[in-house]
C-alpha cells in the first residue's frame, strides 16, 4: 500500500508487515507438530475518520489481523502505530494508557459485555480508568453516551440479559466510542443481527464516527454491508493481502479473480440477476497453504507460474493487487449501478414521508461526552 | 393449476405455553408448496418461521407447544391428524429437513456414511453393498469430493461446507417429495452459500420435489425462491409469486425490509431503519401486529387485524393501508 505522503498527518492506524503464526500442537506431550500463518507478511494504514474493510472467508485471519493490530494478540512480527506511534514496543504500562485510544467491537454483543455489570458500570469503567470521567460527572457522561448510541437514560441501570440483541450491540458500540478513540476495530459488528436492526446499528456506527472522526476498521464477510460503509476495501485470502482499492473502485472493477469471485457469489436483491459461476472448493487449510498463489487451485485463470511463484501486491490501475493476471483481468460486465427500482423508490418515499409526519425519524440526540 | 398443490398449511396456529402464558408463535398461517417449486419463507428472529417448518414436519415439542388449530395438508393428508407412527415413516422418507447447523445435526459418533445407511436401512429397507453403493452415489450426488472415501470420515473431519453437503445427501436418501431447508446456508461462506444453493436449485430440477426453504435473507430469497411469504409476528404479512414481491412490495414491513438492507450492486444513502421492536408473543392486542412500528397506522389497524387479502393473483397483502403510495 501507498505509504503517507512526506508532510501529512500520519495515519490513524499503519500496520507494517504483520505476521502472526500459532503454533499448532498435538499430543500428550503437547509437541509442536506445525504452524499457521494465520497473518503473513500484511501492511495497511487507515486514515483519521477512514473506514478501512477487511473482507474475506472465515480462517482468512481477518479477525487474527484486528487483534493483532490492537496487540491484543502478540504479533509474531511486524509493527504497528497508531498515529505515528509505534505500539510494538511499548511496555505494559504504557500499552494500557495506550487503550483509550484503540477499541474494538465484538459481533456477538452476548458474550462480549459483562453479564454482572450493569449498563452504567459497563460504560463507566472505561471513562473512570483513562480518567476521562470522575465520580462526579461520570453520571452525565454515562447518560449522554446512551442517548447518543439512541437508548434512554433508565437502561443505564439494566443488566445485559434486560435487552435484545441489537440494544445490547448499541451498548457495545457506546462502549468502545466511551474513550473518544482515535481506531476502532469493528470485528463483524452486525453479523448477528436481523436486517433491521443491522440498518441501525450501520447507522449509528456512521453518525458516530462523523462525531468524533475515529478510524475505523471494519472487519466483515458481508459485501453488502462493506459497500455501504467502508471508503476502502482490503480482501484478504489465507493470511494475506490480495487486493485493495477505493471502494467505488473495487467494486466496479475487481481485479483479483478472488475478488471477483466473491463478488459474483453475494445474492443480489433481483429476482433473475443471477449470471454467476460457482467455483467449487473449499478455501485450503491455513496449515497447508498451497505453494505459489494460495488461490491458484480455486483459480479459473491459473496458469503454471501460479503454482511456483507468489504474485506480490502490485499497482494495476486504482488498485494494488497480488496476482501475476491482473492486467489480463475481463472486464467486469458492467452491472449497470441500480437506482432503487421504480415502484420500490415510491413505497420507500411514501414511507419516509409518513414517518416524519409522526415524528419517527430518529437520530441520535446528542454527542458523546467530550473527552 | 388445477392439481392440488403438494404441501398446503392453512390458518396454523402453533401456540407455546411458558409459565401460565400463551406465546402465539404462529398465529393463523397459510401457503402452499408446489411440486418442484422453491418456495421461500423470509422474515426477522422471532417471526415464527422456524417454528412454521417444525410444525409443518410436526417436530415441536409438545409440550409446551401445543397446535391450536389449521391444517397442514400433504399430498391430501393432515399431517397433525397423523399417527406418530405414520409421521416418522414420512420424515426423512416422503419429506425431508436440512437444518442451519450441520454439526450440531449430525451425530458426532459415527460416520457419515452410517448415518445416510441408517435411513436407508429405515425407510427402504437398504442393506449391505446396496446401501454401500447408493450411499457413495448420494455423496457424489451432492458433489463432495472423493465421495467413497468420505463415507467414512466423521462429521468433525469435514469442513462446514461439506457437512451441509452431507445433510443435503442424508435428506436426499429416500427421494424426499418435499424438502424443508431451515436457513441451510446462514452458517456459511458466500462462495460455499453459492455453491449450496445451486446443488438445492440442481436437486429440485432433477427430482421434481418442492422446497420449503426458510431464511432471514432477501438476497437468497430473490435468487432461489419461485414464490415468497414474508412473516412478521406469527402471520404472514404478504405473499407474492418472487418477482412481484421485489417489483411491487406492498406491505409496509416488506418495504421497510427492502429499504434497510445494503446492497452489493449499488451504492445506496442513509439505510432506513424499522423503529421499535416486535409485539411480545403474548401479546392479546387486537389489530395489525406491526401498528406500532408502522408510521400509516391509524385507528383501523389498531383496532382490526387485517386479513391477508388479493392484489392481484398469487400477491396476497395483510394491510389495510395497502399499496402505501405517496398521496398517504
Amino acid at each position: 500500500m501507498s505509504p503517507p505522503e512526506a508532510g501529512a498527518a500520519p495515519p490513524a492506524l499503519e500496520a507494517r508487515g504483520l505476521v502472526k503464526t500459532f503454533d499448532v500442537r498435538r499430543g500428550l506431550l503437547r509437541r509442536r507438530v506445525g504452524a499457521v500463518q494465520a497473518v503473513a507478511d500484511v501492511s495497511f494504514s487507515v486514515g483519521a475518520g477512514e473506514t478501512l474493510a477487511l473482507v474475506g472467508e472465515s480462517g482468512c485471519g481477518k479477525s487474527t489481523l484486528g487483534r493483532a493490530a490492537l496487540r491484543l494478540i502478540e504479533p509474531t512480527a511486524g509493527e504497528v502505530l497508531l498515529d505515528g506511534r509505534s505500539l510494538t514496543a511499548l511496555p505494559p504500562g504504557a500499552l494500557r494508557a495506550a487503550r483509550r485510544d484503540m477499541q474494538i467491537i465484538f459481533q456477538d454483543p452476548f458474550g462480549a459485555l459483562n453479564p454482572r455489570m450493569t449498563v452504567a458500570e459497563t460504560l463507566a469503567e472505561p471513562m473512570l480508568l483513562h480518567g476521562l470521567a470522575d465520580a462526579g460527572d461520570v453520571g452525565d457522561r454515562v447518560r449522554a453516551l446512551l442517548a447518543a448510541c439512541g437508548m434512554q437514560p433508565f437502561h443505564a441501570g439494566r443488566y445485559p440479559h434486560e435487552f435484545s440483541g441489537g440494544q445490547r450491540q448499541r451498548i457495545g458500540v457506546a462502549r468502545a466510542l466511551a474513550t473518544r478513540p482515535r481506531l476502532v476495530v469493528c470485528d463483524e459488528p452486525v453479523s448477528a443481527l436481523d436486517v433491521s436492526v443491522q440498518a441501525q446499528i450501520v447507522n449509528l456506527l456512521q453518525d458516530l464516527q462523523a462525531e468524533i472522526g475515529a478510524a475505523y476498521l471494519f472487519i466483515s464477510h458481508d459485501l453488502a454491508v462493506v459497500r455501504h460503509i467502508a471508503a476502502r476495501v482490503a480482501v484478504m485470502y489465507l493470511g494475506r493481502i490480495v487486493e485493495t482499492a477505493p471502494t467505488a473502485e473495487i467494486f466496479a472493477r475487481p481485479r483479483h479473480p478472488y475478488t471477483r469471485l466473491l463478488l459474483e457469489a453475494a445474492p443480489r436483491l433481483r429476482p433473475g440477476a443471477r449470471s454467476r459461476t460457482v467455483v467449487e472448493g473449499d478455501p485450503p487449510s491455513a496449515m497447508a497453504p498451497p505453494p505459489g498463489c494460495a488461490f491458484h487451485p480455486r483459480c479459473p485463470m491459473a496458469e503454471a507460474r501460479c503454482r511456483i511463484e507468489r504474485p506480490q501486491l502490485g499497482r494495476v490501475g486504482g488498485a494494488d493487487v497480488a496476482c501475476h493476471f491482473a492486467e489480463a483481468a475481463p472486464t467486469p460486465q458492467d452491472e449497470a449501478p441500480q437506482a432503487e427500482e421504480g415502484m420500490l423508490a415510491r413505497r420507500i418515499a411514501a414511507l419516509q414521508a409518513a414517518r416524519a409526519a409522526v415524528g419517527q425519524d430518529r437520530r441520535p440526540a446528542a454527542a458523546p461526552p467530550p473527552a | 393449476m388445477t392439481e392440488a398443490p403438494l404441501l398446503s398449511v392453512e390458518d396454523l396456529r402453533v401456540h407455546f405455553r411458558v409459565e401460565g402464558r400463551v406465546y402465539r408463535a404462529v398465529d393463523g398461517v397459510s401457503f402452499a408448496v408446489e411440486r418442484g417449486r422453491t418456495l421461500g419463507v423470509v422474515g426477522e428472529s422471532g417471526c415464527g418461521k422456524s417454528v412454521t417448518s417444525l410444525a409443518v414436519m410436526r417436530l415441536v415439542q409438545t409440550p409446551p407447544g401445543v397446535y391450536a388449530g389449521g391444517r397442514v395438508m400433504f399430498d391430501g393428508v393432515d399431517l397433525l391428524t397423523l399417527s406418530a407412527r405414520r409421521m416418522r415413516a414420512l420424515r426423512g422418507g416422503r419429506m425431508a429437513m436440512i437444518f442451519q447447523e450441520p454439526m450440531t445435526s449430525l451425530n458426532p459418533v459415527y460416520t457419515v456414511g452410517d448415518q445416510i445407511a441408517e435411513s436407508l436401512a429405515a425407510h427402504a429397507g437398504l442393506k449391505g453393498a446396496a446401501a454401500r453403493a447408493r450411499v457413495t452415489e448420494l455423496l457424489e450426488l451432492v458433489r463432495l469430493p472423493s465421495a467413497a472415501k468420505r463415507a467414512s470420515d466423521y462429521p468433525h473431519q469435514l469442513s462446514g461446507g461439506q457437512r451441509q453437503r452431507v445433510m443435503i445427501a442424508l435428506a436426499l436418501a429416500n427421494d424426499p417429495d418435499l424438502l424443508i431447508a431451515d436457513e441451510p446456508t446462514t452458517a456459511l461462506d458466500v462462495t460455499i452459500q453459492a455453491q449450496v444453493l445451486d446443488l438445492i436449485g440442481d436437486l429440485r430440477a432433477r427430482t421434481g420435489a418442492g422446497v420449503l426453504l426458510i431464511t432471514h435473507d432477501l438476497g437468497v430469497v430473490a435468487e432461489t425462491c419461485d414464490a415468497v411469504a414474508v412473516m412478521y409476528a406469527g402471520r404472514v404479512v404478504e405473499t407474492a409469486p418472487v418477482a412481484a414481491l421485489f417489483a411491487d412490495p406492498q406491505h409496509p414491513y416488506t418495504v421497510g425490509l427492502m429499504a434497510a438492507v445494503p446492497r452489493v450492486d449499488a451504492a445506496r444513502g442513509r439505510l432506513e431503519t424499522i423503529e421499535g421492536s416486535v409485539p411480545p408473543p403474548w401479546s392479546t392486542a387486537p389489530g395489525c401486529r406491526f401498528a406500532s412500528r408502522c408510521p400509516l397506522a391509524d385507528a383501523r389497524c389498531r383496532a382490526e387485524a387485517p386479513p391477508l387479502a388479493a392484489v392481484s393473483p398469487g400477491h396476497a397483502v395483510a394491510c389495510w393501508r395497502a399499496p402505501i403510495e405517496a398521496a398517504a
